[in-house]
């Protein structure tokens, strides 16, 4: 009970500051609409061509994208914990008989939260635009953003507080970043990949996710495919939440 | 939430270490401490930044895990149980405690939670906290809007919402101006004079721990070099510090010469054009010391007399001006 209590309070002062910058909020909104006004009506182009996998281009372009707002909108909180590391804010909540796991739970329920919300907006904005999907599909791919969201959150703050420094923190995020969105197919699909290249981004499991989704969204809800897509989602969620919490209890060896 | 009666010794410490693995070698910040502060106390941890001081109040706040030694905080053992001596401390860090962007109130109750303190009983305290603080009407503000003096108060309201004991204040006034400063030596007195609250602060002011508190701990280099009240700190420092000044630097050494054959003078140290030693009654020996100068063409163009200060008793014990040090 103490510990449900400790998460949420963390999890509402986090929500707190959000809703209290309206800016973040409207750009957080805006960005998965530039990207499906901006670069779908390519991709409608490019679906024209062979190679394309099955599926009109909204099935393709919008599960890529849930996936890279899942990663790359979580990837970036750890910004946030360093400045308040720094201003004494996490020491502070460190030194309280709180549970540490509560003490990153509770933000990384945030950011989850915020990428949900995005992920949503983001189908909201799809489907005017012409996708069409069911209500299940739309949820199973909404609650794979969100272990994205949360998988990623916690690798963030967990790297974050390791390096404890902007300047180390932004070259290791974009180091990991570029290759993991090159190598997924979330922008184009991997099947326009000559076979080297394929082979290589079979060894990304992001690949595999993006892959698991896309069956979601064609209705192949209980497929291999998706088995493994959710799987690996589920991995980077024990993963991430290990090593967050690791760090977090790390803090006061 | 009533807790059993507060230890008549409040920390107990003995051969604290702490060494923090670098790179290449081993950095012994801590290099064995032991101390022991009774109930209603107010210690302060006097030294240089780097000498250690941080890091001994961390271990002792649960923040960093001793690599050797043992410590009773607030009557709970600190390495068997940590939880229990978080739930009995407070613990104001040098950085801070507040997110600019947030607001005062929410901070506040945000915080009481974690403690487990329900919101009426952490509202009344907060509010209470505040006034006694000098803090009423900025419930609803952003903690950015605060001033410096403003915030620091807000830290210590903030370590002291769930009623701690015993509360560590990791250089409380450093960065505030000197009015704001006093202000708030006035209310960590008050602390303990009207709540029986034991502190134990850290600070590399000589005034801060000659007005603040009822004894000090030196610490040098990760070792405590001396402990006492300030005065009996003060008196370990043999009479009054004198420097003179003269008028050119080739004039130093004999003039130190002379100055040294004085009665009871000590440690002559020069400097520049500077001569600085200790003697017994300065005053009333600076005449003399004049004349003598004079005799011996040697001219003093400048001549202070001053009564010892915590700065000189560092500069005794470990040949090294605090100053200059910090």
């Amino acid at each position: 009970m103490r510990f449900f209590s400790e998460v949420w309070t963390v999890f509402m002062r986090a929500l707190r500051l959000s809703l209290a910058n309206p800016i973040w909020m409207l750009i957080s909104i805006l960005q998965p609409i530039l990207y499906l006004t901006l670069f779908g009506p390519l991709l409608q182009q490019v679906a024209l061509t062979p190679g394309f996998p099955e599926g009109d281009a909204w099935t393709v372009f919008v599960p890529g994208l849930l996936v890279q707002l899942g990663i790359f909108g979580a990837s970036f909180v750890g910004f946030g914990i360093i400045a308040e590391w720094r201003l004494g804010v996490v020491d502070r909540m460190l030194v309280t008989p709180a549970s540490r796991v509560a003490l990153i739970g509770g933000r990384v329920l945030h950011d989850t939260l915020m990428v949900m919300v995005q992920g949503a907006i983001l189908v909201a904005a799809a489907f005017v635009m012409g996708l069409r999907a069911p209500v299940e599909v739309i949820v199973v791919g909404l609650l794979i953003v969100g272990l994205l969201g949360a998988a990623f959150s916690a690798i963030s703050y967990g790297a974050a507080l390791s390096l404890k420094s902007e300047n180390a923190f932004a070259p290791l995020v974009n180091m990991f970043a570029l290759p993991i969105l090159l190598l997924s197919g979330i922008l184009l699909p991997m099947s326009f990949a000559p076979g080297w290249l394929q082979i290589v981004s079979d060894f990304n499991p992001i690949k595999h996710i993006v892959e698991g989704l896309r069956a979601v969204f064609r209705g192949e809800i209980i497929s291999g495919t998706t088995g493994l897509g959710v799987l690996l989602a589920l991995v980077f969620v024990a993963i991430g939440t290990a090593f967050g919490v690791r760090v977090f209890n790390r803090q006061t060896k | 939430m009533s807790q059993p009666e507060p230890p008549e010794i409040m920390i107990s410490a003995s051969g604290l270490k702490r060494t923090y693995k670098g790179r290449k070698s081993e950095v012994e910040a801590v290099r064995g401490i032991d101390l022991s502060v009774k109930r209603g106390e107010i210690v302060g941890f006097l030294g240089p930044n780097g000498a250690g001081k941080t890091t001994t109040l961390k271990m002792l706040c649960t923040l960093l895990e001793p690599t050797a030694g043992t410590a009773t905080v607030a009557g709970i053992d600190l390495r068997a149980d940590p939880t229990g001596v978080r739930r009995r401390i407070g613990y104001v860090s040098q950085a801070g405690s507040t997110l600019g962007e947030a607001k005062v109130g929410n901070e506040l109750m945000d915080h009481a939670r974690l403690y487990g303190i329900d919101s009426q009983t952490a509202r009344a305290r907060a509010m209470a906290l505040l006034n006694a603080l000098d803090l009423e009407g900025i419930w609803d503000r952003k903690c950015s809007a605060l001033s410096g003096g403003q915030r620091r108060r807000l830290d210590i309201v903030m370590g002291l919402i769930h009623e701690p004991a015993l509360v560590f204040l990791d250089e409380p006034s450093t960065g505030l101006d000197p009015q704001s400063r006093a202000n708030l030596w006035q209310h960590i007195r008050r602390l303990r004079d009207e709540f029986d609250t034991t502190v134990f602060l850290t600070t590399h002011y000589m005034d801060e721990a000659d007005m603040l508190c009822d004894r000090i701990l030196v610490v040098d280099h990760g070792e405590i070099v001396a402990e006492g009240t300030p005065d009996a700190l003060k008196k370990r420092v043999s009479g009054d510090a004198l420097t003179l000044t003269l008028a050119s630097p080739e004039e130093v050494s004999r003039a130190a010469e002379l100055a040294g054959s004085l009665p009871g003078a000590t440690e002559v140290v020069t400097e520049g054009s500077t001569v600085r030693l200790y003697l017994p009654d300065g005053g009333a020996a600076l005449p003399g010391l004049l004349r003598l100068l004079d005799q011996n063409a040697l001219t003093a163009i400048g001549v202070e007399v001053k009564r010892p200060t915590l700065d000189d008793v560092f500069l005794t014990l470990t040949g090294r001006s605090l100053r200059d040090a910090a």
